[in-house]
Formats: C-alpha cells, sequence, structure tokens
C-alpha cells in the first residue's frame, strides 16, 4: 500500500516550492489534512491559512494569479468547488487564470464523517468551469507528477486528492501528462478505463478476468478534461467494448466523457461502475465502497454484462 | 517612466466628470442597455482616482507589474470605468459606443484580460475584495509598493464574501488595500436600508480591523483628502464610505431607482445631454 494522494500532494508541493518562488499555498483550515501543512511549515511566507473561508480564498487566489504567483489553494473538494464555485467561474476559468485547485477527501472512501464531507458531484462542478484541466492521480507516483505538470502549465487546474492510503500502481518514475491516459495492462476483449482509487480495483479486476481467459486493457485515465480521445479511439478500435469506473456520481464524471469522445468516434458498448445517481453515507471505507458498489467484483461484473453486448 | 499621474486643477476635475457622464448616457443609450444609475453615482469616486493623480499608472503599460491596481468590484457601473480608461487614453473613446455589442471589448461587465486596464472579471457582486487582498499579498510578497483600490457597491455589501475578505485583510493588516463603497443607498430592489440594512456601515469596518473615512463622495476635494490619507501606512487596511447619489447629475435620474439597470430613451438622453452641457 503507497502513501494516501493528499499526502503525497503536501510533499510534492513542498518539492516545487524549493525551486519556484512564484508558488504560493493558500488553505481554509484543513492544511493538517489536505497535506498543505508540509509546504506550509516550510515556507511560512508564502502560505496563508486564510481561515474557513473558501469563497474568500479562491477570491485571494485569482489576485495572487493577476499579480504573477502560482497559487495552489486547498481544502474538502466538496467544500473548495461548492462555496467557492463562483469564485472559480469568475475568479479563475473566465480569466483563465493560474489558479490550482487541489480538492481533497474526493469520494466517499473518506469513510466515517459522512455525506457532508464526501465528494461525489467534484468532477461534474471542475469539468463544467472552461478552461480547467481536470485529474485525479491514482497513486503518490502520479500525485507528484499532476502537481509537477499544475505548475507547468499556465491555467486553471483542478486536482483530486484521496484521503486512503493508495495502492501503488504506476512506477516511480510514472512520465505523467495531462490529456494522456496510462495504459497499465494491454488486452484485446475489453477496455477498463478507470481513475483514482478504482484504478487499483480496475487492475485486481483484469486479473480476476485473465483467469477466465478474458484479457482486458486497463487505462488509467487521470485526465477526465480534457479527456485523452486517442487513446478512448484506438481502445475501442481494438477491444470493442468499455467498463469506466470511477468514485463519483454516475453523472458529469469520467463516464460521460468516455461516453461523449467514443460517440464521437467509432463508438462501443459502455458499462459504468460509479456511486450512481445517490449519496452514500457513514462507514469504514471499504465498506462503503462495497456496499456502493465500487469495488473489483463490480468491474468484473459490468465487464461480463459489457461483453455480452459487443 | 512614463507613470506619472496627470494632476489637473479641480474645474478641470468637474470638467472630467462631466464628460464622464456624457459618455456614460451615451454609451447606455446606445446599447438601450445598462445600469446608468449606480455608473454615474460612482463618476466623481473613478475621476479623482484616474484624473487627480491617485492611481499609479500607465495607460501604454496596462500589465507594468508596479501599477496601482483598481478593481471594479460593483461590476454593472463599469460604464463609468469604461470612459474614464477611454478619457485616460487605454483605448479609443470611439470604442465606448461599441457597448454591449457582439465583438466589443466594452463588455456588459468588467472582463479581464479583454479590455485594458480592467483588473479583474466582476459582476458577480462580492468578489471584487478577495481579489484584492491576493494583489496585496503578492505586493507584500514581492516588495512592491503598489496599492490596490477595490471600488464596492453599498448594496454589494449585503455579500457574505465582503466579510470574510474584511475580516481576512483586517487581520493581515493590509495597508496598501483601500476599499471605497459607492454609498448611494439604492440596490435593484429598493432601498438598502429597508431591503437589509447595512447600518452601521463603517462601525462594521472598523470592528473588522480596518480604518474608516467617510466622505461625500461627489465632493472631490474630500476625496482627493480620503484617498491621499489612505496612502498613509498604516497597520490597517482603508474603508472609505463614499456618499453619493444614485443617478447623480441627471435630474430624472437622482434616486430614481427606476435607472437602475434601465437605458434612457432617445428623448430622456437628449435631456440628460443638455443637463450635461
Amino acid at each position: 500500500m503507497g502513501r494516501a494522494t493528499r499526502e503525497a500532494y503536501g510533499e510534492a508541493l513542498l518539492e516545487l516550492g524549493k525551486t519556484n518562488r512564484d508558488v504560493v499555498a493558500i488553505d481554509a483550515d484543513l492544511a493538517k489534512s489536505t497535506f498543505s501543512w508540509t509546504f506550509g511549515k516550510e515556507f511560512p511566507e508564502r502560505f496563508f491559512n486564510i481561515g474557513i473561508q473558501e469563497a474568500n480564498m479562491v477570491g485571494v487566489a485569482s489576485g495572487l494569479a493577476s499579480s504573477g504567483k502560482i497559487p495552489f489553494i486547498s481544502s474538502f473538494a466538496a467544500f473548495v468547488l461548492c462555496k467557492g464555485f463562483d469564485q472559480l467561474r469568475m475568479g479563475a476559468a473566465y480569466p483563465q487564470l493560474n489558479v490550482k485547485v487541489a480538492g481533497s477527501h474526493g469520494g466517499i472512501s473518506i469513510g466515517e464523517d459522512g455525506v457532508s464531507q464526501q465528494s461525489v458531484e467534484d468532477v461534474a462542478l471542475a469539468c463544467a468551469l472552461p478552461g480547467f484541466v481536470v485529474c485525479i492521480p491514482a497513486d503518490e507516483y502520479a500525485m507528484r507528477g499532476a502537481v509537477h505538470a499544475a505548475a507547468a502549465h499556465h491555467g486553471p487546474v483542478y486536482l483530486r486528492l484521496g484521503r486512503p492510503k493508495a495502492p501503488i500502481v504506476h512506477e516511480s518514475t510514472v512520465r505523467f501528462e495531462f490529456g494522456k491516459a496510462i495504459q497499465l495492462r494491454d488486452g484485446d476483449a475489453l477496455t477498463i478505463a478507470a481513475n483514482g482509487l478504482l484504478v487499483a480495483e480496475a487492475l485486481l479486476a483484469a486479473e480476476e478476468l485473465s483467469g477466465r481467459g478474458i484479457e482486458a486493457r486497463v487505462l488509467d485515465v487521470h485526465t477526465v478534461k480534457p479527456i485523452d480521445r486517442a487513446a478512448i479511439e484506438r481502445a475501442s478500435r481494438e477491444t470493442g467494448a468499455f467498463v469506466v469506473a470511477e468514485e463519483h456520481m454516475h453523472h458529469g464524471g469520467l463516464g460521460s466523457a468516455v461516453a461523449q469522445a467514443l460517440s464521437m468516434g467509432t463508438p462501443a458498448p459502455v458499462e459504468y461502475v460509479d456511486l450512481g445517481d445517490r449519496y452514500a453515507e457513514s462507514g469504514k471505507p471499504g465498506d462503503l465502497m462495497k456496499k456502493y458498489g465500487m469495488t473489483a467484483e463490480q468491474i468484473v461484473g459490468a465487464a461480463e454484462r459489457v461483453l455480452r453486448r459487443k | 517612466m512614463a507613470a506619472a499621474p496627470a494632476t489637473v486643477s479641480h474645474t478641470d476635475l468637474e470638467q472630467v466628470a462631466r464628460t464622464l457622464r456624457r459618455h456614460i448616457v451615451r454609451m447606455i443609450a446606445a446599447a438601450n442597455s445598462g445600469h446608468p444609475g449606480g455608473s454615474l453615482s460612482a463618476v466623481e469616486i473613478v475621476t479623482a482616482l484616474y484624473f487627480g493623480g491617485v492611481l499609479r499608472h500607465d495607460p501604454t503599460r496596462p500589465d507594468w507589474p508596479d501599477r496601482d491596481r483598481f478593481i471594479l468590484s460593483k461590476g454593472h457601473g463599469v460604464p463609468a470605468l469604461y470612459a474614464a480608461l477611454a478619457e485616460r487614453g487605454y483605448f479609443p473613446t470611439d470604442e465606448l459606443m461599441t457597448l454591449r455589442q457582439v465583438d466589443s471589448r466594452m463588455q456588459g461587465h468588467p472582463v479581464q484580460g479583454v479590455t485594458p486596464g480592467i483588473e479583474a472579471s466582476t459582476g458577480s457582486l462580492g468578489q471584487g475584495l478577495s481579489i484584492g487582498i491576493g494583489h496585496a499579498l503578492a505586493a507584500r510578497l514581492d516588495r512592491r509598493a503598489f496599492h490596490t483600490w477595490v471600488l464596492m457597491g453599498d448594496g454589494e455589501c449585503q455579500e457574505g464574501q465582503v466579510w470574510e475578505a474584511a475580516m481576512t485583510a483586517g487581520n493581515y493588516e493590509l495597508s496598501s488595500l483601500t476599499a471605497i463603497v459607492d454609498s448611494n443607498r439604492f440596490q435593484l430592489d429598493g432601498t438598502v436600508e429597508e431591503i437589509n440594512s447595512l447600518a452601521p456601515l463603517g462601525e462594521k469596518f472598523a470592528a473588522f480591523k480596518w480604518h474608516v473615512v467617510e466622505c461625500d463622495g461627489h465632493d472631490l476635494s474630500a476625496l482627493l483628502d480620503a484617498f491621499a490619507d489612505a496612502r498613509v501606512p498604516r497597520d490597517r487596511p482603508t474603508c472609505i464610505i463614499a456618499h453619493t447619489v444614485k443617478g447623480k447629475g441627471v435630474t430624472f435620474m437622482e434616486n430614481n431607482n427606476e435607472f437602475h439597470g434601465k437605458a434612457p430613451t432617445r428623448e430622456q438622453l437628449a435631456v440628460a445631454l443638455a443637463q450635461l452641457a
């Protein structure tokens, strides 16, 4: 088991801060949970804990970016996107400013705190901001790559961070580029496109399917926007069926993006593994993922269904 | 450095204010759309800043890193700012008459990156003060001496984000940040007093650790004094509550909230221009 992507975020930000003096960080009183404190304790003059004010935090980032800084702002995904949405719209998306948003505690795998803290709509909301890059790294190595890619990219970026420890799915030297899906396993029977914690589940599912003689291609589609249309088109031509797996509600996330890409290229049947159109509840992370249907087992079931439609 | 501010006499400033008002009513009439009331109330504030030697800026270099920032948080008042920017040479005055038309840089509300001299995209009320804090923090980090000015409406101060920002700016002791409230006493649906009173507004800002000054927002001398006072280094940001008249300068628009968001007719425009001659 690797580290949580939120922990990797803090370390990557610290690393970035050592070489780029324009990088500043703001948090809204969750710095020890989002791990922005890893940066903050090293660079107190470039770190602003603005208190419990997500809307103001986004506006302040807008001003900092307008005056040449590269602000990384962090909070729980549910708070920064829901409470800061208008500010992200007017102050980051519309003027295409260099604002980097880190939404921690994405998905329901945060567990016991329950629905108020579980972000299941953040990817849809971020995708609804024109010009935003929207990225959900699967493990600590992908997160490190994503933070550096965010700093190198001129424009607004949304990164989703996870609370629990994330299984390692990538090499430590993974080449990470926004908008470029990473193939983790090849196969020709179907493609499993996943991101975040569901990438590890996809690999387990592919192993299980392989035991039954079904070879699945597994793509880590970490960037939902811009979606990697080329990789999806290639997978569609070469495998002809898809399962999309993500820790998000059914609408507006990776599933929607993959379906849109397929409809514009070579269509193929798709089955979806996601939360559906609902909220979850309190519970242990593993119990929740199982109850709400986002496990390798569900992916295997979806694969069987989609193969019957092929 | 071409950034030396233009300083003109008070008589000239009054003439500038009249010119800006003429632009405002003409451009809104041409667009047959816009917000005359809250544009006209802000004219002396904008005139003093841009023509009274207050703002350090250079119209030939809108992205000069050391320029003062002026953020129009009450974005619906942008005709007043467009008129001032055009008169200061940021773009040709002819362009004013394209307000709110397709392909125009004179968008209905301010758009950063589109119109030279516009520092923030606003129009969704309550956001400018937060953005101003960002600029002021950047100035502090980079040890730059520029000042950041944010113009808000009084009705706008009903937005919760204004008070998030007020709390933060006070606690961060942002001496280089000044909020100006164009207090014309009206909002779209009626008076601020009857809808959701802000009183006592000055005491609220003072309680949030701001230096507070109140003045007549149409008295150019009083405004220039207040702006000079705002530049005095102290351990807190300054809030200038400028008491104004909505629709100021056109008799039938003054304190007539019908002209919050309605353009004058051709006949009304003729009367207005005669009054502003």
